[in-house]
């Protein structure tokens, strides 16, 4: 086979073009990434403090945990990273393809748009309009949005390799390639829902297939938002500042196409010992495992790339942030396959373990790369050096220490609340109420919250410190260069190169990354659509009725999913706390499904019946007055706000649109069923001297509260497993 | 429209698992085998891009 490959240098004779970079776009998408990472980050620091302090909610529904902490994530996820990714890509692209970006309209166009997605996304949340599924809570014209402005950024990005003078593409722009088609993918398939108002949407997906729906996405965001888009960055930038090109191109191809490949078919390690099928908990636990491989392989590379030059680190800010963030990547890498053994994530789901986990990923691998890449950007784009290396150094240990600070608390917390959770006494019976093992942690909450100001604080001192450089400064705003247009010179090496079928052609690449990511996707979800038998159904299981479907709205609005998980797992202890284990074929009427990621308060699967009416009302007025030394915020706007009744309607033709198998014509008379079960809730709780008024919330919330695990107790035989020895320990 | 079970009689719904995986596979191999044997010269030209 004839060996060669096209030029991509100027050859003899050949005229240079002189074009200029756009600098403008990066540094909007700087200042936003300063602007948002502080919003974000005090959104989290808030929603921390509100885990021992519950009163910092100041009495409003907006400030309560439920709402803040979506804030927190959607804002570090898609505003501060999600910038720093834009950031890095239109600087690095620019410089990879030796071109300006395809259009300043464009660029523009997505530069405006995300920011005002990110703000409507934050007020809506803050609203309480979510659609209730974790990391992708905006609801659905957010949602379009979305698809709109990664489209715009799509036609940019392609547009600007399409009209490269750079012959190779850079492996940096192939993690940004695969980042685009994945996220694209993710975010369509996880956002097909169905409008019910302007703010309010229920998932297409039901139950088990919209858990496994929303954490193949959930799962796939961490990889290809937080991961992929920042080992390109690292691929640029390391390099950059290390002046020394990456350790090994050949292990940088490797590790992106295991990579992209692994990441897709690691989701189900989210839901292990949950209602999901157990061949789907398999997949993801052998991906998840093999995961490890590809992702080392990226952190080794980024490392080595060091080699001889450890004197620099010592030297210069940006290195010491990026070889903390790739460290950080190697350690959570290391950890994710770790926890998503089914042995270890016995004990680590639904604690603080996870939450422990995350930050390492988050605050070191994206905080400090994102650092990183802000102090070797800006002095470039103001053509002055840095203001300050002390005061980066600074932040530097501020960050460092604040990481530690914050993570290891939690991963004691994580450690301790399992413990205590599967803890028995001698004759058998559990030996801590639930609430004495969250009383036992919030030391640790404390210690953690101080870690997250100290993070904080340190932002604090970059965003000054990158203030006084652009103020010395002056802006570059369109930098000039010069670079040979691409010529169709052939030049060979001696050896076969038949690589550059895809490796030279963005297009092909995109249709490769493509193939590539949708194949764990399909063979994940496909089955549990298709096959019935992996959601066997209970007779016993009905829809929801109206007035339930109002007080779940409200639970989805107030995120209580956040805190509460409504899962119970296949544990002696689960079971002997909660009751039977969950079943598949009980949320099959479940738009969205609610089995939450954490328990902070207990699981909710079984509450329904356990308590009297009043006393969900005076819990929910006044959470210690039930539980003393509760952290539950009051929800007392519950007791004044009232359900809109017009909408029932909506919501019953939603269902049935759903496949909810209301009667023919139910929505009409579904008013009136919620009238009468209304009454009888205010007739139980006037029985205990609760005087309520009509279609007040709290109301609607109570009767889905104890709605929840009921269908399932008149069962037949046969159709649910018997839960063991344990369901006799507690019973409901 | 009910969204679940609307195909559930397509039988043989291993077939994806089979293609996809000697798709992946396919590729892999392809890109592994590229990436080792691929020349010296023009590798270390692309991983000095970003340094010109």
């Amino acid at each position: 086979m004839q060996s060669a490959h096209l030029l991509s240098r100027p050859s003899a004779g050949s005229q240079t073009e002189k074009f200029y970079y756009d600098n403008k776009t990066v540094k909007w998408f700087a200042y936003a990434v300063c602007v948002w990472g502080i919003v974000g980050m005090l959104a989290g620091l808030w929603a921390a403090i509100a885990l021992y302090y519950p009163q910092i909610n100041l009495g409003l529904p907006a400030t309560t945990f439920g709402r803040m902490r979506p804030v927190h994530t959607n804002a570090v996820i898609f505003a501060f990273v999600g910038n720093g990714i834009f950031m890095g890509v239109y600087y690095s692209l620019q410089r990879l393809c030796k071109a300006r970006m395809f259009s300043d309209t464009l660029s523009k166009l997505h530069f405006w748009g995300w920011q005002a997605i990110i703000l409507t996304g934050a007020i809506t949340l803050w609203m309480g309009k979510t659609s209730g599924k974790e990391y992708a809570e905006l609801e659905w014209p957010l949602d379009i949005a979305i698809a709109v402005v990664w489209i715009i950024f799509g036609i940019n990005l392609f547009g600007t390799l399409l009209k490269r003078r750079e012959k190779h593409i850079y492996v940096a722009i192939w993690f940004y390639i695969a980042t685009w088609v994945t996220v694209a993918m993710l975010h369509i398939v996880n956002s097909i829902e169905l409008p019910v108002t302007l703010w309010k949407s229920y998932s297409w997906y039901a139950g088990v297939q919209d858990a496994l729906v929303q954490w193949w996405y959930g799962h796939n965001a961490v990889a290809f938002f937080l991961t992929t888009p920042y080992l390109g960055l690292m691929y640029y930038f390391l390099p950059k500042a290390a002046n020394r090109p990456i350790y090994s191109y050949r292990l940088s191809i490797i590790h992106f196409w295991a990579l992209i490949f692994i990441y897709i078919w690691a989701g189900p390690h989210h839901l292990l010992y949950t209602a999901l099928p157990d061949w789907a908990q398999s997949l993801g636990v052998v991906f998840s495992v093999m995961l490890i491989a590809p992702s080392w392989g990226g952190m080794l590379n980024g490392l080595f790339t060091l080699r001889g030059a450890w004197d620099k680190v010592k030297e210069e800010p940006v290195l010491k942030f990026l070889v903390v963030a790739i460290t950080c990547y190697g350690m959570a890498t290391f950890e994710g396959p770790m926890l998503s053994l089914k042995n270890v994530n016995a004990i680590s789901h639904f604690t603080d373990w996870t939450i422990a986990h995350v930050h390492i990923g988050a605050l070191g691998w994206n905080g400090f790369l994102t650092f990183g890449v802000l102090y070797w950007l800006v002095p470039r784009l103001w053509n002055t050096p840095l203001y300050s290396k002390k005061l980066a150094g600074t932040h530097f240990w501020i960050g460092t220490v604040g990481i530690v600070l914050y993570a290891v608390p939690l991963y004691w917390a994580g450690f301790t609340q399992s413990m205590m959770w599967k803890s028995f006494t001698e004759s058998g019976q559990l030996r801590f109420q639930f609430l004495e093992t969250v009383t036992h942690v919030i030391p640790m909450y404390i210690t953690r919250s101080i870690g997250g100001a100290l993070y904080l604080s340190g932002v604090f001192l970059m965003v000054y410190n990158l203030r006084k450089t652009i103020l010395k400064g002056t802006f570059v705003a369109d930098e000039a260069a010069e670079a040979a247009p691409l010529t169709q010179a052939v030049v060979t090496h001696g050896k076969p190169y038949w690589h550059r079928v895809i490796e030279r052609r963005p297009m092909q690449m995109l249709v490769m990354s493509l193939i590539v990511v949708a194949i764990g996707g399909l063979i994940e979800l496909i089955p549990t659509f298709l096959v019935k038998s992996n959601i066997p159904t209970i007779s016993s299981v009905k829809p929801y009725t109206p007035l339930e479907l109002h007080g779940r709205d409200i639970y989805v609005r107030e995120g209580c999913y956040l805190c509460h998980s409504q899962m119970v797992r296949p544990f002696r202890d689960e079971v002997a706390r909660y009751g039977e284990y969950s079943k598949a074929g009980e949320f099959v009427y479940d738009h969205p499904f609610q089995w939450g990621s954490k328990r902070t308060g207990p699981d909710l699967a079984r509450v329904g019946g356990k308590y009297p009416d009043s006393w969900h009302y005076n819990h929910l007025l006044d959470p210690t007055s039930m539980s003393p030394g509760s952290i539950m915020p009051s929800y007392v706007w519950l007791f004044d706000h009232e359900i809109d009744t017009v909408h029932t309607y909506k919501m019953i033709r939603a269902m049935q649109t759903l496949g909810v198998p209301y009667p023919d014509g139910y929505a009409q008379q579904a008013n009136g069923d919620l009238v009468a079960q209304e009454q009888r809730i205010r007739a139980s709780l006037k029985a205990d001297k609760i005087g309520t008024g009509p279609n007040k919330e709290i109301v609607a919330l109570i009767a889905y509260l104890q709605r929840l695990g009921k269908d399932i107790r008149t069962a037949p035989k046969g159709q649910t497993a018997s839960a063991g020895d344990g369901s006799a320990l507690m019973g409901n | 429209m009910k969204f679940i079970h609307y195909i559930e009689k397509i039988s043989g719904v291993s077939i994806y698992g089979l293609v996809s995986l000697v798709l992946f596979a396919s590729i892999f191999l392809v890109m592994l085998l590229w990436s080792v044997k691929a020349d010296g010269k023009m590798i270390d030209e692309i991983r000095r891009i970003p340094l010109e």
